[in-house]
């Protein structure tokens, strides 16, 4: 039964990572970016939250109605600026300045908030409590929501992609972003959009990671980065569906790693990202010519 | 004859190619100096001196291949921690057999690069961006992996062996001199790698891929080359670096911060040159040493600077002093001169 609670938690982690990987694979798939910086983001986005909560006193859920939006904000502003300008360059140029950018951040926060970690603190029962099925599988509520929220937000940017009218836009000037402009697309202000829903799905998953767990300066890269981008590539890439599938089995691969002893939980969810790489390089869902 | 033919035969009179515009036999000439110089340093300064430029040594080292990596070969990878932590570990390993770890220097720069033939099989097949995380979490998993061996030192790490009752100023001394002769190495392996056929081949493919493809030029086999002598250069920078602290701790030396500082000071120093990086390395030891005392802020500042230059002066500091006196030190292009007017650049630039 301990195996079958094991599967059970990496299932629901697998949802937050998911969440952690669709804006990465939106920036790549919309406008060939690959964020270096995006771990780093979701820190901000926890730390954000903690500050909103410390200063203005609202309850914690409210924080997400703030730090979601301000980030998104900022991805767009971003996008428009240095990142479109590193885009005009060249595909290195985007690597070493959101490389830069990350270890920017990384730094940054090490220095004003120490390395110390830190968690979100709800006081909400929610957060604590559990429920459990039979005697060994005890499912927390906090996971499971998060699970949910993440399914949704996976489902409704899918849904958003491939049937409205604005997703539409977005996958034409993903494709060709030359022709789009043609047909009166201004491609700049489309890449801004996809910059900032990216970043709100990030924030999104930092501040409910914040909850779930702790955050520190380190965690922006050496978790959530490498997650989100083992997730990526052991679903497929440009595929939300596989994004989610690929979080999942790599959730499972953690917990099951951890269940065999509890240092192995990261190597694990890396040897089944490697074991993909090497026998299934275009992902367990693969679109083909969309890769 | 046809038309084309019996024109260059008639101007060929007036065209010669050359290495470089100016001379450079002077240059040359310079370096040698600069090298017997440097190595006469522990004779004439105090070890503190000769400590900073042991650090100096590691970072030009793993600079000069992450430009090699970046700058020629298009591959920017963010998991070369991954070979500075295994050639510190190679030596570990071999001091802990008994074997000297200076001896231990040359088999932990092969070893890595032996090494990196497996890795890079691993992440060949993915480009740009995802080669680059890719790199990253392999860089981890090597970490992970390492940290499993309690007979190294598990998580912890140890201390290195094999420098009992040796004289501290001696081993001072004999840190600094294998500092030298590993950058000296890596640099003039660049330098003849870049000046022979895989350069050629390296500057097609920055060209244009598709048409350096279908000249016939093996691209992985360009790229394999570059990944695996960036594999050993940045190995021996990690050995190095285990002799100069004299203990090997696994979360410092597969630190990200290694390929953070590699990749700015070549960045600043100007990506895709040979004296970028050496440019780059002066600037980051100034900054590091100025900024010491305030902990992160030099990565910052120089995080931030590199940006910037990443963005407004792509070329760095070097492009700069190129653009205005137009000499090369390393030179492994080609100049056309014609006789009658002034000399012109043969190699495209770069790409806008």
């Amino acid at each position: 039964m301990a195996w079958v609670n094991a599967i059970i938690q990496g299932v629901l982690i697998g949802g937050l990572y998911a969440l952690f990987a669709c804006g990465l694979s939106l920036m790549f798939g919309v406008m060939k970016v690959v964020n270096l910086a995006h771990g780093d983001l979701a820190v901000v986005a926890g730390y954000l939250a903690i500050g909103v909560i410390a200063v203005i006193h609202i309850p914690v859920l409210w924080s997400f109605l703030i730090v979601v939006p301000l980030m998104a904000l900022l991805g767009y502003v971003m996008q428009r600026t240095i990142l479109q300008g590193a885009l005009d360059r060249s595909v290195l140029t985007t690597l070493m300045v959101t490389f830069g950018l990350s270890v920017v951040i990384e730094n940054g926060l090490l220095q004003f908030f120490t390395a110390n970690s830190r968690a979100i603190g709800t006081g909400l029962a929610l957060v604590t409590g559990s429920f459990t099925i039979g005697s060994q599988i005890q499912i927390g509520y906090l996971p499971l929501v998060i699970f949910l929220v993440a399914v949704v937000v996976l489902l409704g940017l899918q849904y958003f992609l491939s049937a409205s009218r604005y997703g539409r836009l977005i996958r034409a000037v993903a494709d060709d972003k030359e022709a789009a402009q043609l047909a009166g697309a201004d491609y700049r202000h489309v890449f801004g959009i996809a910059a900032a829903i990216a970043f709100g799905t990030v924030a999104l998953a930092g501040i409910a990671y914040g909850m779930y767990s702790q955050l520190a300066p380190t965690t922006g890269t050496d978790t959530i980065l490498l997650f989100a981008f083992a997730a990526v590539v052991i679903g497929g890439l440009g595929s939300l569906w596989g994004t989610l599938l690929g979080g999942v089995v790599l959730g499972v691969a953690q917990q099951i790693g951890a269940q065999i002893s509890l240092s192995d939980e990261l190597l694990a969810g890396f040897i089944v990202f490697l074991a993909v790489l090497v026998l299934r390089p275009q992902g367990l869902i693969s679109r083909g010519a969309q890769s | 004859m046809s038309l084309a033919t019996e024109s260059t035969a008639r101007s060929a009179g007036r065209f010669r190619v050359a290495r470089s515009r100016r001379n450079v036999a002077w240059t040359g000439a310079v370096a040698l100096i600069a090298v017997v110089v440097l190595a006469l340093f522990p004779y004439i300064v105090y070890s503190g001196t000769t400590a900073i430029l042991v650090q100096a040594f590691i970072v030009l080292t793993l600079a000069s291949m992450w430009n090699l990596l970046a700058g020629y070969a298009g591959l920017v990878s963010v998991g070369q921690q991954a070979f500075v932590g295994l050639g510190a570990y190679f030596v570990l390993i071999l001091a802990i057999n008994g074997i000297s770890p200076f001896a231990a220097l040359p088999f932990a720069a092969i070893g890595c690069g032996v090494a990196a033939l497996p890795l890079w099989w691993l992440v060949s097949r993915l480009r740009s961006g995802y080669f680059a995380i890719a790199t990253w979490v392999l860089a981890a998993t090597v970490m992970l992996i390492i940290e499993k061996f309690s007979s190294i030192g598990g998580g912890t790490g140890m201390p290195l062996p094999g420098f009992a009752g040796m004289d501290p100023a001696l081993l001072t001394a004999y840190t600094y001199w294998a500092g030298l002769a590993v950058t000296v190495v890596a640099l003039a392996v660049i330098y003849l790698l870049l000046r022979g056929r895989l350069g050629l081949v390296l500057t097609a493919i920055r060209d244009d891929e598709v048409a350096a493809r279908s000249s016939g030029a093996r691209v992985g086999l360009a790229r394999m080359l570059v990944f695996v002598v960036a594999g050993a250069g940045c190995g021996a920078g990690g050995a190095v670096l285990a002799i100069s602290q004299l203990q090997v701790q696994p979360g410092a030396v597969f630190s990200v911060q290694w390929t953070a500082v590699m990749a700015f000071a070549t960045i600043i120093g100007g990506l895709g040159t040979i004296e970028g990086p050496i440019i780059g390395t002066v600037v980051y030891m100034v900054l590091q040493q100025t900024l010491a005392s305030y902990n992160a802020w030099y990565l910052i500042i120089l995080g931030l600077v590199a940006i910037f230059v990443a963005l407004f002066a792509r070329r760095g500091l070097w492009g700069l002093v190129d653009a205005r006196i137009n000499v090369r030190l390393f030179p492994v292009g080609y100049w056309l001169r014609v006789d009658s007017e002034r000399p012109r650049r043969l190699a495209l630039p770069r790409r806008g």
